[in-house]
C-alpha cells in the first residue's frame, strides 16, 4: 500500500469544495478566527490582573481547569447543545485558545520592570499611560508566544473538531478512518503536523525577533516616553 | 439536559471498566516518558549551549496534534491500527516531549555552589548526579509530570476516535446516539480523575520530597 497515493493525486489539489486547499482553508479560518477571539477577550483582562495584581488564582484555576476538560467531549458536547456548523467548533477552540493568551499577559504586564514602571509613575504618567507605554510594550514578546502556543493548542484541536461534522484538515482522518482508507487518514495527520510546525516555526521566529529588539528598542522607547512625559 | 440515572445505573459495571483502562492508558505513558526523560534530560544538560537548540526542536513534537500521531502509530511501530500500543506509544512521546525540559529545567535550578561543595566532599560525578542533582532538580521535575499527567489523562479521550478512548468511548457513543448522559459522564470522570491524580502527585511529592516546599508549578 503507498501511504502518499492520497497525497499524490492531482485530483485532491484542485480548488473544489472538500479537497486539500479547502481543507487547509477550512483549518486555517477556524484557527485564525478562534485565537483573535481569545486574543480579543484576553488581553485586556490578562491585563488588568497583571496591573492590578489581583485575580490570579482565578486564572490559575481556569488554566488547570482547561487543561483537564477533555476537549473531544467538550466539541461534543457543544455540538449537540449548538447543532453541527462553524459556531460551536469556534466556541469551543476559542475557550481553549483562552487561557495561555491570559497567563502569558498577565505574568508579561506583572513582569515588566518595575524600575521602569515606578520612573514612569514618578514622572506623572497616568495608569493608561503606564499600561500602555511601559508595561504593554515590555510584556508583548511574553503576550506573543502565548498566543503562540494558544495557536498551536487550536490547530491539534481544529482535528478533533472535524468528529463532530466540523471541517478542516481533520476531516481525512476521520473521514479516512470511518472508509479505512490509510492514505487519506495519513494525508491528514501529515497535514495537520506540518501546518503545526510551520505555524510554531513562524510564530516562533516573530517572538525571537521581537524578544531580540524588545531589550534595546523598548527600553529606549521608554526613556524617550517617559522623557516625553517630563 | 438532565442525566439520565437508569442509563447510569444500568452501566455501572461498564463505566467502571473503562475508567479502569483509563487509569492504565495514561498511568503507562507517563511512567514510560518520565523513565526515559530523566537519562535524556541529563545528556541534553550537559551539551552546554547546544542544549538549548535541542530542546527547541524537541518542543516541536508537541506541536504534533494527537489525532495525527495516533493515526501515525502503526505505521511508524508496525502495529495494528486498534493496538493499545499506538495510544500508549503516542502519549509517551508527549509526556517524553514536556518532561525533558523538565528535566533540563530542574538539573539547572541546582546552584552551581552546591555542585562544587559535593565535589569538595568526594563525591564523584554519578554519585553527585544521583545524591545531590537529581533530588534537587525533582521538584521542578514533579511540577512537570503534574501537568504531563493532567494532560495525558484529558487527551486518552482522543483515542476513541481510533476506537481507543477508554472514557473517551462514552463522549463518541454519546454522540453517536445523541445521548448527553454518557458525554457528561465521560467530561465529569475525566476531569475528576485528572484532579485526583493530581492531589495524588502532590502528596507523593509531599512525602517523597519535604524539601520541595513552596516550588510551584508555572
Amino acid at each position: 500500500m503507498n501511504l502518499f497515493s492520497f497525497l499524490e493525486n492531482a485530483q485532491n489539489w484542485t480548488t473544489a469544495s472538500g479537497a486539500i486547499p479547502y481543507r487547509l482553508g477550512e483549518h486555517l479560518f477556524y484557527t485564525v478566527v478562534s485565537v483573535a477571539i481569545a486574543a480579543v477577550i484576553g488581553i485586556p483582562l490578562g491585563i488588568l490582573v497583571g496591573h492590578t495584581g489581583r485575580g490570579n488564582f482565578v486564572i490559575i484555576g481556569f488554566t488547570n481547569a482547561a487543561r483537564a476538560i477533555p476537549t473531544l467531549g467538550f466539541v461534543i458536547l457543544m455540538v449537540l447543545l449548538l447543532s453541527s456548523g462553524a459556531v460551536p467548533v469556534l466556541i469551543v477552540l476559542a475557550v481553549l485558545a483562552l487561557p495561555p493568551i491570559l497567563t502569558a499577559t498577565a505574568a508579561g504586564v506583572a513582569g515588566a520592570d518595575s524600575n521602569a514602571v515606578h520612573a514612569a509613575r514618578a514622572l506623572g504618567m497616568t495608569p493608561g499611560q503606564v499600561i500602555s507605554k511601559v508595561e504593554w510594550p515590555l510584556a508583548l514578546p511574553l503576550v506573543l508566544s502565548g498566543v503562540r502556543s494558544a495557536t498551536l493548542q487550536v490547530v491539534a484541536t481544529a482535528t478533533v473538531a472535524a468528529y463532530a461534522s466540523a471541517g478542516g484538515l481533520g476531516r481525512f482522518i476521520v473521514d479516512g478512518l470511518a472508509s479505512q482508507d490509510y492514505p487519506q487518514m495519513f494525508a491528514g495527520a501529515l497535514l495537520v503536523a506540518l501546518l503545526a510546525i510551520v505555524l510554531d516555526i513562524l510564530l516562533g521566529a516573530v517572538v525571537a525577533g521581537l524578544r531580540r529588539r524588545a531589550r534595546p528598542t523598548s527600553d529606549r522607547r521608554v526613556a524617550v516616553e517617559v522623557s516625553a512625559a517630563a | 439536559m438532565s442525566p439520565d440515572w437508569d442509563w447510569l445505573a444500568r452501566n455501572t459495571g461498564m463505566i467502571l471498566r473503562l475508567l479502569g483502562l483509563h487509569v492504565v492508558l495514561s498511568v503507562l505513558p507517563v511512567l514510560i516518558g518520565l523513565v526515559l526523560a530523566i537519562p535524556i534530560g541529563y545528556l541534553v544538560s550537559r551539551c552546554g549551549p547546544l542544549a538549548n537548540a535541542i530542546l527547541a526542536v524537541w518542543g516541536i513534537i508537541y506541536a504534533i496534534p494527537s489525532l495525527a500521531l495516533f493515526v501515525a502509530m502503526p505505521s511508524i511501530l508496525g502495529t495494528k491500527i486498534l493496538d493499545p500500543v499506538n495510544v500508549v506509544a503516542a502519549l509517551a512521546v508527549y509526556a517524553l516531549a514536556l518532561l525533558v525540559r523538565s528535566v533540563v529545567d530542574g538539573l539547572r535550578s541546582v546552584p552551581a555552589e552546591v555542585k562544587q561543595s559535593a565535589t569538595a566532599l568526594g563525591y564523584g560525578s554519578t554519585r553527585r548526579l544521583l545524591r545531590v542533582e537529581l533530588p534537587l532538580a525533582m521538584p521542578v521535575i514533579f511540577a512537570g509530570l503534574r501537568v504531563v499527567t493532567v494532560s495525558t489523562i484529558s487527551l486518552v479521550t482522543v483515542g476513541a476516535l481510533i476506537g481507543l478512548g477508554a472514557l473517551g468511548d462514552l463522549l463518541t457513543y454519546g454522540f453517536n446516539s445523541a445521548f448527553y448522559t454518557p458525554v457528561l459522564t465521560g467530561i465529569v470522570l475525566v476531569v475528576v480523575l485528572a484532579l485526583v491524580a493530581d492531589a495524588v502527585i502532590l502528596l507523593l511529592q509531599r512525602g517523597l520530597l519535604p524539601w520541595s516546599k513552596g516550588v510551584r508549578t508555572a
